[in-house]
Parts: structure tokens; C-alpha cells; sequence
């Protein structure tokens, strides 16, 4: 007997665990000189180090450390003054030494905790996440599964490996167990990985893109009874790939847990896999015989050690937080919450203050970004800060429609060209001929026409009965191919019918 | 001429009566002469060889100025990787495998002209004292083929006490240099853990790892020590701070007033009579020269053996993971990647690697790490602070090389406790990453085989070894009135 999510929240209580792996956008491997770019052709961004052939060492990446130590001040961590790498040893064809370097008992940033907010019925709500650690590791490599129908290692004829990625720099941010959110454990997991993403996004150590693999995050959940002082058995969902799956897969993993607790069966300790089309999960290897990775101390690298000196350096050039980035914003442009949670949805705030930096209203910027423009993102199905729109586009259009070159509504054309790269706005207005019609005369040749064409409505009009202009406003507007400011025609037509 | 030292072979070269293809041809025919009795190399790099000779023969001519052993052949342990020439470490493993780059031990050979003829051979991955467990064949000790030459780098020595080359490089674990030195009648030097690169050369035990040079004399090894020795960036472990002055120091042999530490726990039991009798004419010969030898005690030296063979065999499980089948080296088996790797290790892996790795992997074990791992861990700790509280009462220590002579192949093949006792005075100084030579103290009197004494000196204080050993050498070069060398059967009698 299953139950529902109301029901389960009322029996019991979800513990979240999240780990989140961040690929560092530093321009070389995390142990030798290697590129670290995308997309490269299989193998090509090899060396002897980061194939693990015999006899070569690995060599620290200063940038890496720079840009964790930089993690961990932004997550309030305090920084060790001593940290060392281990080895993590198991075997697997995509993992050049069979053994991964990694941090283990000594990280080098450690006790933070991250605040994040949370729509909920009682209002915004704030939450501690506390961090356990952020710690340093390197990339394994890729396996191709090949020949199979499904692409897993089951059923495959032969794989391929691919060591371009074997290396690269990873950051894992693992938290405490979060406990106390109740119903909106979901929300907070995901308003961390986001909040997290934005923070990671503004130190510029990582392009955080979930859907390409450099922002990766792990979420572990387990159940207990309300009041229960015992943890639950928690499962590791993997493959969760975007802020959305983060939130789906915690809420489908309390609904398994409790279905299965409710029959009187037992959660099991186990890795799990995330599929964002049915928005279940699959169960991957068990982890209830744990392994032993038999970690030692990595004796081919020396402790890391960061000056004093460093630290305070790195943390006097930290960005301002995304947070009180949002706080500034918000007072700043007078945006109420919704519409500030609106912008942070859309992922459009850089863009806004970008476009209101250019001299454009934040309102009018604000109603583009998140009007217009959203709309047609919404219809690509892609995020509007990847559409061909920059914010001086948007700036210049806000700038044309307060001289009264523009309309609205022939904006909403020029952002539909920019869009379909016909060019910038000035280019659009020039070739697609866009033009407001203010010339009165112009404009009253055609409120005769209209009249002429409807003397019923006109006659209406002249006898007070305002509401039937519209008829004849709209006729001018056809007339004008929508070129005139339908204000100015309705004032001038009220006018010559003698209601002004 | 292939007699002669390394310096006096680079001073030939220098004032033009000879040139380094002749040089390098005469240790080629030497080593075609004896290299099948002694069987010192897995592979001779002939045109290789002889290529660098002529590219340094026309650098001189051209009156470039070079190193001071530009044009001299050097013999260099298969563990050390050199770019397109097979590397096998003594193993089937690596059979057939030709790394794509050099070590910075090899590319600083090269860079200073020296010329590398081929590779020696070893035990299987540096493990062991008497090359018995190369997977290919035994090296035969060139004063009697029926001996070991010792290990792990037995191929190195067995070259120089053969004259098939005057210098030779080694790796040093837990003894593999300085061994074979003594049991060869050579010179050998383990330098300061940190003091020559390590990147290059194929790990057995990370932090117990150093290459160092081997020679016939201790200022062939400290010229060579100078050519390979220094910061590397390569090598996290690698110290930043300059070489002390090794060839200075060698040239500059001399004992007067110093302290000479004698380590009372390396001596007595286990130690053949002779060998001892060796050490303590050695010690009257420092005495006489104006050192002050003083007897220094270090208690935690008995836990040395056992800490070794906790902390090597872990890191080895660790740093022999790689060899997979995946990338490089020999592949067998058939069915998942899982079958191949273990069919693979099975078949590419011998006895001793095994039984290490199993050690090792043990060792490592959750449950286990902290009474086996953790504790070898600590004593290593008490073993280098009974060498810093030594070195405030001695400039230097010294004890006997090994416990005995060499021994016949096959003796203690099935016996590895006595094999591993071999080391027992050398791994000492492994583990606190402090430097150590080897050279010749004499023919014991029970079989007539050479013997070594060893001198320890402190961090980065290499040219201690150079200076005392120097100064030993030429007193004991005097009292014999040859080189040690000289009394070694003469193999080239076909």
C-alpha cells in the first residue's frame, strides 16, 4: 500500500544528503598540463601522467587549489592549513592507475554551511544547509559501451575508453545530513544545488553546466519516523542532470522509500539511477557490502599547505554573494518577490541588470526580459539567456520605444528578427521597413478613410457612445500596417468626431 | 682502455686521443665478449648507442663545450624509462612495451652526452636482492658466475664489475643499489630521498624510491650524481634547493676531525666474520686518517625490517595496480575487461611481485591499516629521529654494506626471510629518506668476495658520502696497491 506525499509527511521525516562534483574550469588537468576542453576528440588530450603510464608523477594544479579554496570561503568553510591527497584503490578499465587520487581524511575545506530560500505556504522560508566538506579529486575517464542495445556495460560487444577526461580537476561538496525540511525537502535540495550553481557560477571557477557533466550532484535520502533519533537506510540517486530532476528525484525516492517501509520491507543501501523521462529511478550497483578502497596516504604528492597570506588574498577578491547580489538588486529596482523569484527562475537577472546598466528602465528591461523574450525561449524550449539577444539590444529597443520611435508592438517584431538573426535593431527597423506613423496628416487621411468605410460607427461616436472607437481605431491600425501609435489615432479620431 | 674510470675515460675524450665511437664500440665488443656469462642487460641499444657517440664526437670537434662525461657509456636499469626503448622492469608484464617519453633521469643523461648502451637487468619490479626474480634470466656475479650479483639492481653492478660500461644507474628501495655495489667490488650511492627525479622511473614503493648513480670509483659516481641529481618539477617530491658540491667533495676527501658514528645495532649476529673483519680495518683506516669514531646506538633499527615490508608491499599493491592489460604491456585472457585484467596479472606477474601485492593489499585492508600500515607508519617516524639524534653526535654513520658476501644462485631462492635479510643495514636509511654509499671494503677471508661499507650521511648532505668515501677509497687503494677490480677473474679468456 502506497502512500501519498501528504500522508508520508505526516509519518515520517526526510534526511537529505547531497554531493555535488563540480568539474573546475581551470585550463589544465588537476596533475599535469593537459587540456581540459570538451568535446576533443577521444584521446587526444592525453599525457603520460594522466594515462597512468609507468614512471610518471603527478604535479598539483595551483589553480585548482586557488579555485577550491575559493569554494569553500564562498561556503563559509574554514580552510585547513594542511591537507593531503590519497589514493582511493579499485579497479576499473576507465581509471588510467586503478586508483583515483583524491582528498579522504584530511580535506582541504571543511564546516561550512550554505542558506538557501524556499517558496512555501507559510511565505519564503530560509534553510541552513551545513557543509561537511569541500574536497579535491580527479576525473575518471569514459567508457563507450559498444554494440549493445542499450549502451550499458550488460549486454555491450567490446568498450572503448576515452582518457581525455581522466584528470580533470573535480570539487566534491558533500553536506551533513539536512534534516528538518519536512514536506519541502524536494524545494530545498533543489534551491541548494541551485543556490550552490550561482555561487560557483559567480567565483568563475566552473561553468556549471548539470547537462553537459560539470556540475554533478549525488542526492541521498533516507526516511526515519518522526521523532526516530535513527538515521534510515538512504539510497544515492545518480544521473539527476538538472535543477528540476534534482527536486523530482528526491520527491520519487521518498515515495518509494515509503511504500516500501509501509509494506514492511526494508530500504536497501544502494546506488540508484535517475531517468528524467518517467521520472523514476532504476537501482544501480548495492553498496551494502561496502567496498574497501583501502585509502592510504598519497605518497607521490607532498600535503597542501596554503599560506595564510593566500587565503586572505583569495578572500579579499571574493565576488559579492548571489545572494545579496539578489537582496542589492531587489531594493534597487523595487521588484516585488514574485517577480524577483520570476527573474531567478528564468535565469534572466544578469541579463536585467546588464540591460538596466545601459541606461533602460528596470521595469520596462524587467517586462522584455521576462515577457517577449521569455516567451519566445519558452517556445524554443531553450533558456532565454541562450537566445541571440543581448542586453544592449534589449537596451536600445527600451531607449527607441521612450522617443516614440517605437511602438510595443513593433518592438515585439524587432525582438522576433534579433531572435532570427536578422541583425541589430536599427538594422531591423531599417530593412523591415518598421516605422512609427506620427505624421497627423498621414494618419487623419486614414481616420477619413475608416470613417467613410463605417458612417454607422462614426455616427455612433459623435452621439457619446465612446466605446465603438475601438472599430475604427483598429481599421487605422490595419491601414497603417500597425505603424501608428494607436494612442495618438484614438486621441486624433475622438477629436474629429467631436468627443475630445 | 674499458679499465679505466669514468673520469679518466672523459679526460681521454677531452684531450682528443680518443673518441667516444670508439669508446662506445669497445664496451659494445666487451659486452659481446662477456655479456652471455655475465648476462647484465635485457636489451642493447647498439645503433642508439653508437648515434649519440657520433652526434657528441662532432659536438666536440665542433668545439662546442660539453659535460664533463659528454661521450661516456653508461649502462641504465630497465626501470627506468627511456623514450622508444623497451622498458620490461624485469618483468613478462611489460614485455614488448617502448615508453613514449624519457625520464628526467634519462633526458639529463642525454642532455649531458652521456651515452646509454642498454638496459640491465633486475629483479622484477626492484623487488629482491638477487635478480634471481627477473622473469627473463639470473645475472651472474662477475667474481664468481656461480653468485648472485644482488638486487634488485644486480644487471647495473654485475656491468661495472665487468666492465662492459664504467657507469651505471640503480634504484635504491630498501637497499637495491647499495648491495649490489658490495657484493660486486663497486661503488654505489643512495642519494637523499628527494634528490634525484623520480619521474621516469616505474615506482615500486613511492616514498622508499631513489635512483642513484653506480660507478667504479666514488668520483665517477659523484660526477654522475651531478648530471642527474637536482630539482625537478616533475617530481612533487623532488627537493627545491641546490645540489651540495659531490664532485668537490670527492675531490676533496678528507676525514680529519670529523666524527664517524658506528651503528652498534648494525653488527654481531648474522653478519659473516669476515665482513666484519673488513668493516673494523676499514674503521682503523679513518682512524688513521684523523677521524674520531664514536659508537652510536639507534634502538628502533631492529623494527626497520618489518616496517619495510609493511610500508613497501602497500604502496607497491598500489603503484602495480596499473598494469591491466587496458593500455601498455602484455594482454591475455578473454571475456569483460574484469577476466582480462586478472588473466592478464596473472600470467604477467611473478611470484615475489605476487606475494608483495598480496602483502601489500592486506596490509592496506580496513580493519587491518592501523595495527599494520599505521604502525610501520610510526615506526618509521622513530627511525628517523634515532638518525637525527645519531647525527648530532656523528657527521657520519657507518656500518657494514650487507650482512654477508654474495651468495650462490639458488641458495635462498625459496627462503624469502633470509633474502629480505640482506637489507638489513640499508633499509634504515629508505625509510628516513637520508642518503647512503656503498664501496668496496676488501675480499673477505672466507671466500675471497668483495664487501661493503656503508657511510649514512643526513638530508641533503650528499657530499658527506663523497668526502669520507673518497678518502677511504684512496686509503685502502693504497694499502692494496690495485683497484679491487683488478683481483676479479678475468672473464674475457674465451
Amino acid at each position: 500500500m502506497s502512500l501519498t506525499y501528504e500522508k508520508l509527511i505526516d509519518k515520517y521525516e526526510p534526511v537529505l544528503g547531497l554531493e555535488v562534483h563540480v568539474e573546475l574550469g581551470t585550463k589544465s588537468k588537476m596533475f599535469c598540463g593537459c587540456s581540459t576542453v570538451f568535446g576533443a576528440e577521444p584521446n587526444t588530450q592525453t599525457c603520460p601522467v594522466c594515462l597512468g603510464l609507468p614512471g610518471a608523477l603527478p604535479v598539483v594544479n595551483a589553480k585548482a587549489i586557488e579555485y577550491t579554496i575559493a569554494i569553500g570561503l564562498a561556503l563559509n568553510c574554514s580552510i585547513a592549513p594542511f591537507s593531503r591527497f590519497a589514493r582511493k584503490n579499485y579497479f576499473y578499465p576507465d581509471m588510467p592507475k586503478n586508483f583515483q587520487t583524491s582528498q579522504y581524511d584530511e580535506p582541504i575545506c571543511f564546516g561550512g554551511y550554505l542558506d538557501v530560500k524556499v517558496d512555501t505556504e507559510e511565505g519564503v522560508k530560509e534553510f541552513r544547509i551545513e557543509i561537511e566538506r569541500v574536497h579535491m579529486e580527479e576525473d575518471t575517464g569514459k567508457s563507450l559501451h559498444m554494440g549493445g542495445a542499450t549502451g550499458r556495460i550488460h549486454g555491450a560487444d567490446y568498450s572503448l575508453l576515452d582518457y581525455n577526461r581522466a584528470g580533470i580537476p573535480l570539487v566534491e561538496i558533500v553536506t551533513k545530513p539536512v534534516t528538518g525540511t519536512g514536506k519541502y525537502a524536494p524545494e530545498v535540495a533543489r534551491a541548494y544545488v541551485s543556490e550552490l550553481r550561482d555561487i560557483l557560477r559567480s567565483l568563475g571557477v566552473s561553468d556549471v553546466k548539470m547537462e553537459q557533466g560539470s556540475l554533478r550532484c549525488d542526492a541521498n535520502v533516507s526516511l526515519r519516523l518522526i521523532g526516530a533519533a535513527k538515521l534510515g537506510t538512504r539510497s544515492e540517486t545518480k544521473n539527476v542532470n538538472s535543477l528540476r530532476s534534482v527536486e523530482r528525484a528526491v520527491r520519487s525516492e521518498m515515495l518509494r522509500h515509503a511504500a516500501l517501509l509501509e509494506k514492511g520491507e526494508r530500504v536497501v543501501q544502494q546506488t540508484r539511477h535517475f531517468h528524467e523521462d518517467t521520472g523514476d529511478t532504476t537501482p544501480g550497483r548495492s553498496k551494502e557490502q561496502a567496498e574497501d578502497y583501502r585509502y592510504f596516504p598519497e605518497p607521490d604528492l607532498v600535503p597542501v599547505a596554503p599560506a595564510k597570506d593566500w587565503i586572505e588574498e583569495i578572500r579579499a577578491t571574493l565576488p559579492e554573494k548571489p545572494s545579496a547580489r539578489r537582496a542589492r538588486l531587489q531594493e534597487q529596482w523595487q521588484v516585488p518577490d514574485k517577480e524577483m523569484a520570476a527573474m531567478i527562475n528564468a535565469d534572466v537577472l544578469d541579463q536585467v541588470e546588464a540591460t538596466v546598466k545601459l541606461g533602460a528602465d528596470p521595469t520596462r528591461a524587467r517586462s522584455w526580459w521576462l515577457g517577449e523574450i521569455a516567451r519566445i525561449a519558452n517556445e524554443k524550449e531553450l533558456p532565454a539567456p541562450s537566445l541571440p539577444i543581448t542586453a544592449k539590444d534589449v537596451a536600445e529597443i527600451v531607449a527607441l520605444i521612450s522617443k516614440g520611435e517605437l511602438t510595443d508592438k513593433l518592438a515585439r517584431q524587432v525582438v522576433e528578427g534579433i531572435i532570427n538573426g536578422e541583425g541589430r535593431p536599427v538594422e531591423i527597423i531599417e530593412k523591415r521597413g518598421i516605422k512609427v506613423v506620427s505624421d497627423d496628416s498621414a494618419l487623419m487621411v486614414a481616420i477619413e478613410k475608416a470613417i467613410a468605410a463605417q458612417p454607422d460607427v462614426a455616427e455612433k461616436v459623435r452621439g457619446g457612445h465612446i466605446p465603438a472607437a475601438g472599430a475604427l481605431i483598429g481599421a487605422v491600425m490595419k491601414e497603417t500596417k500597425g505603424q501608428a501609435d494607436a494612442a495618438k489615432v484614438r486621441e486624433l479620431l475622438l477629436r474629429h468626431l467631436g468627443q475630445a | 682502455m674499458i679499465e679505466k674510470s669514468a673520469t679518466e675515460m672523459a679526460a681521454a675524450l677531452q684531450s682528443g686521443e680518443l673518441s667516444s665511437v670508439d669508446l662506445t664500440n669497445a664496451h659494445l665488443a666487451r659486452i659481446d665478449e662477456v655479456d652471455e656469462k655475465v648476462k647484465a642487460f635485457l636489451h642493447i641499444d647498439r645503433d642508439g648507442a653508437l648515434k649519440q657517440a657520433e652526434a657528441v664526437d662532432a659536438r666536440r670537434k665542433a668545439g662546442e663545450k660539453l659535460s664533463p662525461l659528454a661521450g661516456v657509456p653508461l649502462a641504465l636499469k630497465d626501470v627506468m624509462v627511456q623514450k622508444g626503448i623497451p622498458t620490461t622492469c624485469g618483468s613478462k608484464m611489460l614485455e614488448g612495451w617502448r615508453p613514449p617519453y624519457d625520464s628526467t633521469v634519462v633526458a639529463r643523461l642525454k642532455a649531458a652526452g652521456v651515452i646509454i648502451l642498454g638496459k640491465t637487468n633486475m629483479d622484477e619490479f626492484a623487488m629482491g636482492s638477487s635478480t634471481e626474480n627477473s622473469a627473463y634470466f639470473p645475472t651472474h656475479n662477475p667474481w664468481d658466475l656461480t653468485r648472485i650479483p644482488g638486487g634488485s639492481g644486480g644487471g647495473s653492478s654485475a656491468a661495472l664489475a665487468a666492465f662492459e660500461a664504467p657507469l651505471a644507474i640503480g634504484t635504491d628501495t630498501g637497499g637495491s643499489i647499495r648491495q649490489p655495489a658490495a657484493v660486486t667490488g663497486t661503488v654505489g650511492v643512495k642519494p637523499t630521498y628527494g634528490g634525484v627525479s623520480r619521474y621516469g622511473l616505474v615506482a615500486f614503493s613511492s616514498s622508499l624510491d631513489q635512483a642513484g648513480p653506480c660507478a667504479r670509483t666514488v668520483l665517477d659516481a659523484a660526477y654522475l650524481h651531478e648530471v642527474i641529481g637536482g630539482y625537478d618539477p616533475l617530481d612533487s617530491t623532488s627537493i627545491n634547493a641546490p645540489l651540495p658540491q659531490l664532485v668537490t667533495a670527492a675531490k676533496n676527501a678528507s676525514v680529519k676531525g670529523m666524527k664517524i658514528g658506528v651503528i652498534k645495532e648494525l653488527q654481531g649476529d648474522g653478519y659473516q666474520a669476515g665482513v666484519l673483519k673488513l668493516f673494523n680495518e676499514s674503521l682503523e683506516e679513518l682512524a688513521k686518517l684523523g677521524a674520531d669514531i664514536v659508537e652510536v646506538s639507534c634502538p628502533h633499527f631492529e623494527y626497520a625490517l618489518a616496517a619495510y615490508y609493511l610500508i613497501a608491499p602497500s604502496e607497491c599493491s598500489s603503484n602495480l595496480a596499473r598494469f591491466d592489460a587496458m593500455r601498455y604491456g602484455i594482454r591475455t585472457g578473454e571475456g569483460s575487461a574484469e577476466e582480462v585484467m586478472n588473466a592478464t596479472r596473472e600470467l604477467g606477474f611473478g611470484k615475489e611481485v605476487k606475494r608483495r601485492i598480496i602483502l601489500g593489499t592486506y596490509a592496506l585492508s580496513s580493519g587491518y591499516y592501523d595495527a599494520y600500515y599505521g604502525s610501520a607508519q610510526k615506526v618509521r617516524t622513530l627511525i628517523s629521529r634515532d638518525f637525527e639524534q645519531a647525527f648530532e653526535k656523528a657527521d657520519v654513520l657507518v656500518s657494514p654494506t650487507a650482512p654477508t658476501t654474495a651468495f650462490k644462485i639458488g641458495e635462498k631462492a625459496n627462503d624469502p626471510i633470509a633474502m629480505y635479510l640482506n637489507d638489513i643495514a640499508t633499509i634504515p636509511t629508505n625509510l628516513a629518506g637520508v642518503c647512503g654509499i656503498s664501496i668496496p671494503s676488501g675480499l673477505a677471508q672466507e671466500d675471497g668476495l668483495p664487501a661493503g661499507f656503508q657511510i649514512m650521511a643526513g638530508a641533503m648532505k650528499d657530499d658527506r658520502l663523497y668526502q669520507v668515501g673518497a678518502a677511504l677509497e684512496a686509503a685502502l687503494l693504497s694499502k692494496w696497491g690495485a683497484p679491487i677490480l683488478s683481483k676479479a677473474p678475468k672473464l674475457g679468456a674465451k
